[in-house]
């Protein structure tokens, strides 16, 4: 995909890994939001994309912001657009270590403030740039270069973080659902004030997985319940977008990564009841705050 | 310009306003803040001010951190607004990725920083190791004596920032409270001075749609040496801008602001010292003093100290036989033992120029202790008598 003109986001010479989930993520966000975009990238895969300059695979402005920064870089760009009267969105577009760890403070400002921008995460639960180091976004018993023997710790629920700031809208987007990922995009364009959308990146090099398995670890994770597909409005609606009949085993998902290749049984028990729980803590909060409706 | 009873802070969020404001009828301004001592009043009176109305096409940020805020001034600046801000100390040193960024991004930002010690141990009283910190980065750097000088270098900064020639940021030092929360008769600009006295700012790299790049993303080694010698050679053209900055204020406001280097009785000393901030305007007085007894001590102070004026510098030392430099400032472990920054720049420029001198280095006044007119007094005593230069001597400790 990313090798095609179709793109309104990427020219062909991007850096990217093959099967690269971050690479899916930005074509769908270029079909939806078109050329008028602005975004501002921290530290992270998504500014390795663009090759060095004087080349950009990039078909839009890009703030190459520091790594903690992405958020308030890109609200003061929309700041400056919307006091001249121009119109485009602009998106900051970090990865899990930008936003679960060294960006939270200032995208938690920045979402107090209620700013005017589509913050994307784009979770590969790693610090793939680095070579994989853990983030708090790697989940239990995953492998890294730091946590060798698993992580022992628990993800944080950024999405519920995010929403508990007030926030106009948050919502989990994922690369294998690309209607579902779509009209979430285009939903955030239509609200004013903060948008948050959460993306799981399939990476294959840090999950290691196969290239050709990136959609079907999306759907995988979606259909075990790892990662739920849902939107969250004023903090007050919850609406879950695909729902599955029945969850199918964690194992299924993990089954397809070497990074949980030594996951021992009581670890994966743990992991299962996470999900679970989680799960079931979501069917409850859509049924006692459902989406009433734009 | 009008003349007010106002302290340094008050003086520099007056002028950030009216000089942000003059960029209305091009895109604007917009201003990160972040409350940090000494440094508080500046954004305070940036805020009362635009609640007044004053800022009719601006933007401040009320951000979680001063590393935000300069991102807040970065983001606004990439996208062609007139940007500032202010910080001190410990602020500035949470700020420092973000304040090389501005520089490394080529953006005409303009900082306030109000000279605090860094700690711990916490203390806020003057020192000027904080925007020392941010010498070698490509960020012009004036360290004012007195209110006014802060605000006119406020509207000269923008009006040399902003330049083509230039397009590098602009950090305003001055001491904290003895200026920062000290009132003095000072003019200030009225916002019909302010237009008429700055440009419009036309960022050249501004994001564009139609021109799609990423700015400051992966570059090879020898473009990335390329992007930091550009720096180089523009901090140099600094020097011609600063001119048409002071000619265009002398049209404006009738009166020239000072050269980058300030001399005073320095033509015929045998005894000068080298100053910077608000210790020159006491050793002013001092030479006064001496004068009057006939002593030739003289004074050249340093108000820019990046770029360096290396030529006009060199030019007003070349008399002197015996050179004493004050410093508030620390440079731990540093050759010969000489701790003062100022007092490094003057040994290797006097050195590279030929000059053979007698300098001494101290290190006065650090965590705010008072630089009296006795210890100057003291000092010039001491030069007096003195054969051979040794390490920095520290006053007060």
């Amino acid at each position: 995909m990313a090798g095609e003109n179709r793109s309104q986001l990427l020219c062909a010479e991007n850096t990217n890994c093959a099967g690269c989930g971050m690479s899916l993520a930005l074509n769908f966000i270029g079909d939806v939001l078109g050329r008028k975009m602005k975004m501002a990238i921290p530290a992270c895969c998504g500014v390795v994309t663009p090759h060095s300059f004087p080349y950009s695979a990039y078909k839009v402005p890009v703030m190459a912001a520091t790594f903690a920064s992405s958020s308030v870089v890109a609200s003061a760009i929309k700041a400056v657009q919307d006091m001249n009267g121009e119109t485009g969105h602009v998106v900051a577009f970090a990865g899990d270590g930008g936003t679960f760890d060294i960006g939270m403070a200032c995208l938690s400002g920045t979402a107090e403030r209620n700013e005017d921008i589509i913050y994307v995460c784009y979770d590969n639960e790693v610090y793939g740039n680095t070579g994989a180091q853990r983030s708090s976004a790697t989940p239990m018993g995953a492998s890294t270069t730091t946590t060798p023997g698993g992580k022992a710790e628990r993800k944080k629920d950024i999405v519920a973080i995010m929403a508990e700031h007030r926030v106009p809208y948050a919502a989990t987007l994922s690369v294998s659902y690309p209607e579902d990922f779509m009209r979430k995009v285009k939903t955030a364009s239509e609200i004013k004030g903060f948008k948050f959308l959460h993306i799981l990146s399939p990476c294959i090099p840090n999950w290691k997985s196969e290239p050709s398995d990136t959609v079907k670890l999306g759907r995988l994770a979606v259909e075990a319940g790892v990662f739920p597909l849902y939107e969250i409005f004023n903090r007050s609606e919850y609406r879950i977008t695909v729902k599955p009949e029945k969850l199918r085993p964690v194992s299924e998902y993990l089954a397809l990564q070497k990074r949980f290749a030594k996951v021992p049984a009581e670890t994966l028990a743990l992991y299962q009841k996470d999900v679970t729980q989680n799960w079931e803590r979501l069917l409850k909060l859509e049924s006692v705050f459902p989406f009433l409706g734009k | 310009m009008k003349q007010e009873l106002c302290t340094a802070n008050y003086a520099g969020g007056w002028t950030f306003t009216v000089a942000g404001n003059a960029n209305r009828k091009a895109r604007g301004c917009g201003s990160g803040i972040y409350p940090i001592t000494p440094q508080t009043e500046v954004v305070e009176t940036v805020v009362a001010l635009n609640e007044k109305g004053m800022l009719e096409k601006g933007r401040i940020f009320h951000v979680e951190s001063e590393h935000s805020a300069m991102a807040a001034c970065i983001g606004v600046s990439i996208e062609g607004a007139r940007s500032f801000t202010a910080t001190s100390s410990n602020g500035a040193a949470y700020m420092a990725e973000n304040i090389l960024c501005a520089a490394l991004y080529r953006l005409p930002i303009v900082m306030q920083v109000v000279n605090r010690t860094l700690g711990p141990p916490w203390n806020i009283w003057a020192e000027q190791g904080d925007s020392l910190m941010f010498r070698d980065w490509g960020w012009i750097q004036i360290y004012c004596e007195d209110n006014q000088e802060l605000v006119d270098h406020v509207l000269m900064s923008f009006f040399i920032s902003e330049n083509h020639k230039v397009l590098l940021p602009t950090m305003l030092c001055v001491d904290a409270f003895i200026l920062s929360h000290t009132m003095m008769p000072t003019l200030l600009p009225t916002q019909e001075e302010a237009d008429r006295y700055l440009p419009l700012l036309d960022l050249p790299h501004r994001l564009n749609p139609e021109k799609p790049v990423t700015v400051g993303g992966l570059t090879q080694p020898r473009v990335t040496a390329s992007h930091r010698k550009d720096m180089e050679r523009d901090l140099g053209n600094v020097f011609e801008v600063y001119t048409s900055a002071q000619d265009r204020f002398e049209e404006v406001f009738g009166r020239r602001p000072s050269d980058p280097i300030v001399g005073y009785k320095h033509e015929d000393a045998e005894t000068l010292l080298i100053t910077s901030s608000t210790i020159s305007s006491t050793t002013r007085r001092v030479i006064d003093e001496r004068r009057a007894k006939g002593e030739k001590v003289g004074m050249v102070r340093i108000k820019m100290l990046r770029p360096f004026p290396t030529e006009s510098f060199v030019n007003m030392c070349k008399n002197a036989p015996k050179i004493g430099v004050l410093d508030r400032n620390t440079a731990l472990g540093a050759p010969h033992g000489i701790a003062g920054i100022f007092a490094q720049e003057v040994i290797a420029t006097l050195a590279f120029a030929g000059q053979k001198k007698f300098i001494q280095s101290y290190v006065v006044g650090i965590g705010g202790m008072d630089v009296t007119a006795p210890l100057i007094h003291e000092i010039i005593d001491e030069l007096v008598c003195a054969e051979t230069p040794g390490p920095s001597i520290w006053k007060g400790v």
